[in-house]
C-alpha cells in the first residue's frame, strides 16, 4: 500500500485557543453513534460552536475569515481524554491536514499520525506569534516542513523550530504513516512469537 | 540492573522493530465494544484482511446500551444498529461476544477482569482510553484508536513506542472514608492532566499493597486522566486470589505454572525507573473536582480556587472552568447544590463500590435521596448486578430512593438515554468532568468517590461523606 510521503503541509491556519482541549470537546460522544466515520466533519467542535453562536460570538471554525483553513493551532495537551479516533477523523473531514500545538495527548497523537495528519509542537510563544499573524492576515500561507523541522509563513518574517517525535517524522516523510502494511509484513514473525508465549501458545 | 514489569512484558511481546523505529508489539488480549470497532471491521473488509486470532478478541456492548429499557429493538435506532453491527461482526469472525442475553454483558473494563480474561504479564488493548484499568493485574494495557483496533484484529499486533516508567509510591494507611478514588484524584491534582504523557505509571507502596484488586482497578482506570496511557500495579497474592476460579483463569497444573510466571513478571526490587514520585496516604482527604479537568480537584474542606493564585499555566483553564461550572472563587465546595447523582462507570461500578455504599446506607435506615435529586446506580456488569441483587444491595439502594439500572457506561459519557439536562450539576463516581461529557453541552460534573456521591444524593449537596455517615 503506497502512501503519500508527507514532508510538507502548506495551508491557511485557524487558531482555537485553550489548553487541555479534550476529544469530547472535539467530537461530543452523541455524534459517535455511527458505524462509519463518514459525515463526522460537520460535528467537529459541535458544542463549542453552538455555545459561541448562542452567546453571539463566532467560533473560529465558523469564522468566514478562516474558512478553508487546513492547519489547526491550539494550546497544550490537545486531544486529551477519550481514545476516540472519531476526533481526528472529524477534524480531517472538516479539512484539517496538520495540527500545531504546545503538546499533544498520546493517543490522539497516534490516531492523527495514522491518518497522515502531522501533529507538531511549537512553543507557547511561537504559537501566539503564529496566531497573531493569521489573525491579522487570515490568508497567510503557513508551511510546516517536516524535513527542515520548521514552520514558516509565506512573505512574513516568521520561522520557528517544530518538535515531532522521530518515529512520526520518519513514518510521515517515508509514506508509512498507516502502519498496517508494515504490521502485515511481520506476520510470520508474529506467528512465531505467539508460540513462544505460554498464555498464547496454549 | 533490575527490570520493571513493563520492561519484561515489552521484551516478551516485542515482535520486531518497525522501519519507523517503533515496536511491533504483540497484543495478547484484545477487547472490543460497539462504538470504536464497527469502522475497524469495515476497514478489514475493505483491505481484504481477516481476524488473525479470533480467540484472542473478546467483545461486549456497553457505551450505548440503555440502562432502563433492556429489550431490543432499542428506542434509539442508531444505538440499536450499533449493537446489531457488533453482533454480526462477532458472528462472522468468531469473536466471543458477551452479549446482552448472556448474563455476562457489562462495561468492557469490568467484564475482562470478572471473566478472568485480564491476567498478569499480558498485553491488552481496547478502543477505549480506560483500558489502563487492566493494569491493576500487572498487565500492560493500552487504549487505542479505531485504526489500531483494525491493526490488532488483522495482525494481533500494533505499532507503538516503549514508554518511560514513573513509579508512584503511596505509603501509609488511608483514613476511614478516604478511598482509592481520592488517591487517584489526588495524584492527578499534583502531577497534572498532562504530567503522564510519555510515561507508564507504576503504582506501588504500602497503600497499594493493602488495596483490594478492585481498588487497584479504580486507580489504574484513571491513569489516562493524568496523561499516562498505561498504569499498572505489580501482581501479588491479592491479584492471584482475585483471579482464582474465574471462567478464563488457568486451572489445575496450569494455574500453578501461571502463578509462577506471574510472580516473575513483577518489577525487580532493584528496577530502575525514569522518575519516582512519593505520596503519603495520611495526607489524602475526600477529594472532589470543581472544574472541567480531573486535575481541577480540591479536598472537601477547601474552596473553589482563585485563578490568580494558581500557577500561570493553569489560569486560563481555571477561568474557563469557573465560567462553565457557574461557581465563584472562594465558595466552599461543601454545600454546592446538586441535581443528579451518578453511581457507576468503569472507575467505580464494581461490586465493592456498591457494597461499601450500601453498608453505610443501611445504617442510615429510612434516609432517602433528597427530593430534588435524581440518583441512579448503574452496576458495571450484569454479573455485578446479579450478585448485588442476591446480596440485598440493590434493595438497599432502591429503598433509599436510588434508581437501580441495568449494566453499561450510562451517564459517564451520556451516549445512551442517561444524560444530564441543561446545566444540571452531577455528583459522579465516573472519571471525566469535561465540558459536555455527561450528555448535555452545559452539564456540570463533579467527580468523587462512590460514598461521596451517595452523601451528595442524600443531602442534595456536595458534602463530606464522613459527616453524613458518621465515619470517624
Amino acid at each position: 500500500m503506497a502512501l503519500e510521503k508527507i514532508t510538507q503541509v502548506t495551508g491557511r491556519g485557524v487558531f482555537i485557543p485553550g489548553d487541555d482541549i479534550d476529544t469530547d470537546r472535539i467530537i461530543p460522544a452523541r455524534f459517535m453513534k455511527c458505524v462509519t466515520f463518514d459525515g463526522l466533519g460537520e460535528f467537529a467542535f459541535a458544542d463549542a460552536r453552538l455555545h459561541d453562536k448562542e452567546a453571539g460570538r463566532i467560533h473560529p471554525l465558523d469564522d468566514p475569515r478562516f474558512a478553508g483553513a487546513t492547519i489547526l493551532l491550539s494550546g497544550s495537551n490537545f486531544g486529551c481524554g477519550s481514545s476516540r479516533e472519531h476526533a481526528p477523523q472529524s477534524l480531517y473531514r472538516f479539512g484539517h491536514r496538520a495540527i500545531i500545538a504546545e503538546s499533544f495527548a498520546e493517543i490522539f497523537f497516534g490516531n492523527s499520525t495514522t491518518l497522515g495528519v502531522p501533529c507538531v509542537k511549537l512553543s507557547q510563544q511561537d504559537i501566539a506569534g503564529l496566531a497573531a499573524i493569521i489573525e491579522s492576515d487570515p490568508e497567510a500561507m503557513i508551511t510546516i516542513d517536516l524535513t527542515e523541522n520548521k514552520v514558516t509563513v509565506a512573505d512574513v518574517d516568521f520561522s520557528a523550530e517544530i518538535t515531532i517525535p522521530g518515529h512520526a517524522r520518519e513514518a510521515l516523510t517515508t509514506g508509512r504513516w498507516d502502519s498496517i502494511a508494515d504490521l502485515v509484513d511481520g506476520l510470520d514473525e508474529v506467528k512465531k512469537r505467539v508460540t513462544a508465549i505460554p498464555y498464547l501458545a496454549s | 540492573m533490575g527490570k520493571t514489569l513493563l520492561d519484561k512484558v515489552w521484551e516478551e511481546h516485542s515482535v520486531r522493530t518497525l522501519p519507523d523505529g517503533r515496536t511491533q508489539l504483540l497484543i495478547g488480549t484484545h477487547l472490543i465494544h460497539e462504538v470504536t470497532s464497527p469502522q475497524a471491521f469495515g476497514m478489514l473488509r475493505d483491505l481484504g484482511l481477516k481476524v488473525l486470532y479470533p480467540n484472542r478478541t473478546f467483545a461486549t456492548v456497553d457505551h450505548i446500551v440503555p440502562t432502563d429499557q433492556r429489550q431490543e429493538p432499542f428506542s434509539d435506532p442508531l444505538a440499536d444498529a450499533m449493537v446489531k453491527e457488533l453482533r454480526k461482526n462477532c458472528a462472522e469472525t468468531g469473536v466471543t461476544f458477551f452479549d446482552l442475553p448472556s448474563g455476562n454483558q457489562g462495561i468492557v473494563h469490568i467484564v475482562g477482569p470478572e471473566q478472568g480474561i485480564t491476567q498478569p504479564g499480558t498485553t491488552i488493548a481496547c478502543g477505549d482510553s480506560h483500558t489502563s484499568t487492566h493494569g491493576a493485574f500487572g498487565a500492560i494495557a493500552f487504549g487505542i484508536g479505531t485504526s489500531q483496533v483494525r491493526d490488532v484484529l488483522a495482525t494481533q499486533t500494533m505499532a507503538i513506542g516503549k514508554p518511560k516508567v514513573r513509579r508512584i509510591n503511596v505509603d501509609g494507611k488511608l483514613a476511614p472514608g478516604v478511598y482509592a478514588k481520592d488517591v487517584i484524584l489526588h495524584i492527578i491534582r499534583h502531577l497534572g492532566v498532562n504530567g503522564g504523557i510519555g510515561y507508564a505509571y507504576e503504582y506501588g507502596g504500602s497503600t497499594f499493597d493493602n488495596f483490594t484488586q478492585e481498588e487497584r482497578m479504580t486507580v489504574c482506570n484513571m491513569a489516562i486522566e493524568g496523561g499516562a496511557r498505561v498504569g499498572y500495579v505489580n501482581p501479588d497474592e491479592t491479584t492471584f486470589e482475585y483471579l482464582r476460579g474465574r471462567p478464563y483463569a488457568p486451572k489445575g497444573a496450569d494455574w500453578d505454572a501461571a502463578v509462577a510466571r506471574w510472580k516473575a513478571t513483577a518489577s525487580d526490587a532493584d528496577a530502575v525507573y525514569d522518575d519516582i514520585v512519593n505520596f503519603k496516604a495520611e495526607e489524602i482527604l475526600p477529594t472532589v473536582t470543581w472544574g472541567i479537568t480531573p486535575a481541577q480537584a480540591v479536598f472537601i474542606d477547601e474552596a473553589i480556587p482563585d485563578p490568580k493564585n494558581l500557577p500561570e499555566k493553569d489560569r486560563a483553564t481555571a477561568i474557563e472552568a469557573i465560567e462553565h461550572m457557574k461557581v465563584t472563587s472562594g465558595t466552599p465546595v461543601d454545600g454546592l447544590k446538586i441535581d443528579v447523582a451518578f453511581l457507576g462507570s468503569c472507575t467505580n461500578g464494581r461490586l465493592s463500590d456498591l457494597q461499601e455504599v450500601a453498608k453505610h446506607l443501611k445504617l442510615q435506615k429510612g434516609r432517602k435521596v433528597a427530593p430534588h435529586v435524581k440518583a441512579i446506580v448503574v452496576p458495571g456488569s450484569q454479573g455485578v448486578a446479579a450478585i448485588a441483587e442476591k446480596m440485598g444491595i440493590a434493595e438497599i439502594f432502591r429503598e433509599a430512593g436510588f434508581e437501580w439500572r441495568g449494566a453499561g457506561c450510562s451517564m459517564c459519557l451520556g451516549m445512551n438515554p442517561d444524560k444530564l439536562v441543561g446545566d444540571q450539576l452531577c455528583a459522579s463516581s465516573s472519571n471525566r468532568n469535561f465540558k459536555g461529557r455527561q450528555g448535555s453541552p452545559t452539564g456540570r460534573t463533579m467527580l468523587m468517590s462512590p460514598l461521596m456521591v451517595a452523601a451528595a444524593a442524600l443531602t442534595g449537596t456536595v458534602t463530606d461523606a464522613r459527616k453524613v455517615f458518621g465515619i470517624q
